[in-house]
């Protein structure tokens, strides 16, 4: 106080500014990036909040989203395509209308990639000097390749099949995923410079680290081998499995089935082996499965999908025998427990040939006599890092214990690239901690307008039916962008200026610019928290001051 | 014409796509960073005036602060910057002003309680008489000073049909003195002279002034209500009536959290939920006719927005009285009713 002002004066003639009324507060607002559930959801680890951000922009987004996007996952087109998307399952906007269809927006991109043209950034990290054997040419290998040779290692991918691709190729009919998108986005990956050995089966993975003088080696063998049933068949009775068939179709061959085709199992591979077996002539395509649809591993899109198609499903039977052309079925019922119990009572279902689909098994042969591997239920135990138990040798994919999905698999190539980088480094990967969730309560909804997803258009299904052209389209540049904005952002800042708008104080400075974001003004701020509760998207929390 | 009409139709220009919104907030939001400038609030522009800046002692959270600078800000837009604004004492006097300090960074004449309009017709005379049609008036206040003691002041402003745009804050209450009860304030509320003692439910029902029909009765050029919670809705009606001749009158929804009871982070959910119950139509109207009407997006009972309020405390609990918590959503109903609030309802005039 200056004592030589008149009475009543205590403060200089002038703005309130001198006034700090930050003083005042005793909480204050922090903004923050929260998990969206999508990306928390993702198996591949990707950052689709920040992707769908850019996409958003339209025009130029485009790029720049699929940019952001290949630094997690370097095949968006066939993401978009085969994923399962447990990020829209994840997704907050389903709780206003409908989720966000994510991979819609993923194959556009990756779509405009191949057909721009848009090549991958060369590798920015400096030559290691080190080099890394990978053992199959499937999604995980692939994957941990991609990331790898961008840390700065050199790559060599031996692969014991014909053609690069793995399960992607093998395993997945083209009608779900055409080959030509495969092998752009899988020559992207090659042109960066990891080198690809074809029709070279490792024998014995320890030996051929020695003798070639690789530091470290990514096994991504995959799970080719379908699991047999015993089913009492007669001479002629025609059994394949459907992994074999499907393979076989790629490689050229044209599976003899006949009219009248039944497929054992209900998983994914026994809708694909179905829906293959129509394209190839069936009139009859009948999948047995001995529990209920509800208890299928299939994913429900795809049973829909078989279903539109023609394919018929039978629930709760077991195939007894199979002989001169007729299937024996005995009848199922669920216990208490829900697993399927034996009735006794049979009946039968003409059929040409069957085909099985029980399941895949890993061909682990590379591993045998590796000291410290650990092999349980015919997979590879892993750590948390993906390094087996013999130093230096890391596993990813079908063949380790985990969802068989080829984003799992993307994901494991990822993770495990990140891990042999530190270790050939003699460090050690620390991802950092993990934010909290932005779950749809830390969301303020009121913001949100009301918008439908937009539905990619399908073949019909009599076309389907006869060919093997791809079953869904893709959506067009006006859909994807109108997709792309119906992401709430959740936990992540999309500058919609609310909190700089909403502040009584003035106390949130705009820095400008489109990337910009907003910091708040302690000198003036009060800490009503206005701001963290006017977010739409939830990425302010208020924090108490230190007493 | 219904609803906030520009904030839709602003979203969707500017883009070849048929009704994208963008991020499906571009009517809402303050701000975008997809929209082209000229389509975001006046709130979301870096070089906004900031009429009333930092430093002003109003309460954590106050809505007659936001009120006033929403308002202001878009009026120095509207206007070029040419402006001068004559303020009631009140609140929003006193926390702007403490001699020998200022919040206001646009020219600001501090009038008695009750004659702020009077003091506003003086300044647009004199402009006039010098010639400076240029120059906009701006009279504002809060409630208290609005409708109770500046009432006569500005009926006969509205009468001569001067040449002001008049704008009440109302927050329901003389809250600068000590929270008592005005005009404005709702029934049931508790002030400090309505005290919910016995039988008596906090303020009575059935007294008290509706000074947006008032003003509506004047036939004047323009009057509007408004709420904090929409700041489109809000620059968009302050824009309007700048860009009118003659005597204007917006009535804007300004919660108080020291008066109500009610928690600062809460101020614009309460602005909210004040037009989604229907307790407060937003509505415009010009030369004496409603001629449109803000629809009610997600409707709520009243409690909702009630039970925020520690005013309204002794309505619930277990000596709670259901029975004046359902004559208030009646009246929201009528509101309802008579605006067609709902959508699909018609829209009344009267």
């Amino acid at each position: 106080m200056v004592k030589s002002k008149p009475y009543a004066i205590s403060l200089d003639v002038g703005s309130s500014l001198a006034n700090k009324t930050g003083s005042w507060r005793d909480e204050r607002a922090v903004y923050v990036d929260r998990m969206p559930p999508c990306n928390d959801a993702c198996p591949a680890g990707e950052n689709i909040q920040a992707w769908l951000y850019e996409a958003e922009e339209g025009d130029g987004g485009y790029e720049r989203a699929w940019r952001k996007l290949v630094e997690e996952n370097p095949f968006p087109a066939i993401m978009g395509r085969v994923c399962y998307h447990p990020c829209e399952t994840a997704c907050n906007r389903a709780q206003l209308d409908e989720a966000v269809g994510i991979h819609g927006v993923e194959r556009f991109l990756g779509d405009e990639a191949i057909r721009q043209g848009w090549q991958l950034d060369p590798p920015a990290a400096a030559p290691s000097g080190k080099r890394v054997l990978v053992v199959g040419a499937g999604p995980s290998g692939l994957s941990a390749a991609y990331h790898l040779i961008r840390l700065g290692h050199a790559v060599t991918i031996r692969e014991a099949g014909t053609m690069a691709g793995g399960m992607m190729r093998f395993g997945i009919p083209r009608y779900r995923l055409p080959r030509d998108v495969l092998e752009a986005e899988v020559a992207r990956i090659l042109d960066l410079g990891v080198e690809l050995e074809l029709g070279h089966r490792v024998e014995h993975v320890v030996e051929e680290i020695e003798a070639d003088g690789f530091d470290a080696a990514f096994l991504a063998v995959g799970a080719h081998i379908g699991r047999r049933a015993y089913v009492p068949a007669g001479e002629a009775a025609r059994i394949v499995d459907a992994v074999s068939m499907l393979e076989g179709l790629e490689e050229g061959e044209r599976p003899l089935l006949g009219r009248r085709v039944a497929v054992y199992g209900g998983g994914n591979t026994a809708m694909d082996a179905a829906r293959t077996a129509r394209r190839l002539g069936a009139t009859d395509a009948v999948v047995v499965y001995r529990r209920t649809r509800e208890r299928m591993p299939a994913h429900a899109f795809e049973v829909e999908e078989a279903e539109e198609e023609g394919v018929e499903m039978r629930w709760l039977e077991t195939v007894k025998s199979y002989d001169g052309g007729v299937l024996e079925l005995e009848k199922m019922e669920l216990d208490e427990s829900g697993f399927p119990q034996p009735t006794g009572e049979t009946v039968e279902l003409e059929a040409d040939s069957l085909v099985l689909a029980l399941g895949q098994e890993s061909d682990l042969s590379l591993l045998e006599g590796v000291p410290g591997i650990e092999v349980t239920d015919g997979v590879v135990a892993v750590g948390p890092n993906m390094m087996t138990g013999h130093p230096g040798v890391f596993a990813g994919g079908d063949m380790v214990p985990a969802e068989r999905t080829v984003t799992v698999g993307v994901g494991h190539g990822k993770r495990a690239a990140r891990h042999i980088d530190a270790w050939l480094r003699g460090g050690e990967f620390d991802p950092g901690p993990r934010p909290e969730l932005a779950g749809f309560d830390k969301l303020n909804t009121w913001y949100y307008s009301d918008a439908p997803a937009t539905h990619q258009p399908q073949l019909e299904a009599a076309r389907r039916a006869s060919s093997f052209a791809e079953v869904v389209g893709g959506l067009d540049e006006s859909n994807a962008l109108f997709e792309a904005r119906r992401c709430l952002s959740c936990g992540n800042c999309f500058s919609c200026d609310n909190c700089y708008g909403v502040c009584p104080d003035n106390a949130v400075i705009k820095l400008g610019g489109p990337r910009e974001r907003y910091e708040i003004d302690l000198d003036y701020c009060k800490g009503c928290g206005l701001c963290a509760e006017e977010c739409p998207c939830g990425a302010i929390v208020m924090v108490p001051e230190e007493a | 014409m219904s609803g906030p009409p520009k904030a839709d139709g602003a979203a969707d220009a500017g883009t070849r796509h048929q009704r994208v919104r963008f991020y499906q907030v571009g009517s809402h939001v303050v701000g975008n960073r997809l929209l082209d400038p000229e389509q975001r609030t006046v709130q979301a522009r870096t070089d906004r005036s900031n009429t009333l800046t930092c430093g002003h002692r109003a309460c954590r959270g106050c809505g007659e602060a936001l009120g006033a600078r929403y308002v202001l800000d878009a009026a120095m837009r509207a206007s070029g910057g040419e402006l001068v604004a004559a303020n009631a004492t009140g609140c929003l006097e006193v926390f702007s002003t403490p001699f020998p300090e200022s919040s206001w960074q646009l020219p600001w004449i501090h009038s008695v309680f009750g004659n702020a309009p009077a003091v506003a017709s003086g300044v647009a005379a004199a402009l006039r008489a010098k010639g400076r049609d240029d120059v906009r008036v701006i009279g504002q206040g809060g409630d208290g000073g609005t409708v109770d003691i500046g009432f006569g002041c500005l009926s006969g402003m509205f009468e001569r049909n001067d040449d002001v745009l008049y704008v009440c804050y109302d927050n329901e209450a003389y809250m600068n003195t000590g929270v008592q009860r005005s005009g404005a304030t709702p029934p049931a509320a508790r002030t400090a002279n309505t005290k919910p003692i016995a039988d008596h439910p906090g303020n009575r029902f059935g007294q008290g002034k509706d000074l947006p029909r008032i003003a509506i009765a004047h036939g004047i050029p323009y009057v509007a209500t408004a709420t904090v919670a929409e700041p489109h809705d809000l620059e968009r009606k302050v824009e309007t009536a700048v860009g009118m001749r003659g005597a204007r009158y917006i009535h804007v929804f300004v919660p108080c959290p020291l008066g109500w009871g009610s928690a600062s982070h809460d101020t614009i959910k309460l602005a909210r939920l004040v037009k989604e119950t229907g307790l407060f139509p937003v509505y415009e109207a010009v030369d004496g006719e409603v001629v449109g009407v803000s629809k009610i997006r997600r409707q709520v009972p009243v409690e909702e927005y009630l039970k925020l309020q520690r005013r309204y405390a002794h309505l619930f609990g277990e000596h709670g009285r259901p029975d004046i918590v359902e004559r208030l959503q009646a009246g929201a109903d009528r509101n309802i009713r008579e605006f067609g609030l709902l959508d699909g309802d018609e829209e009344v005039q009267w």
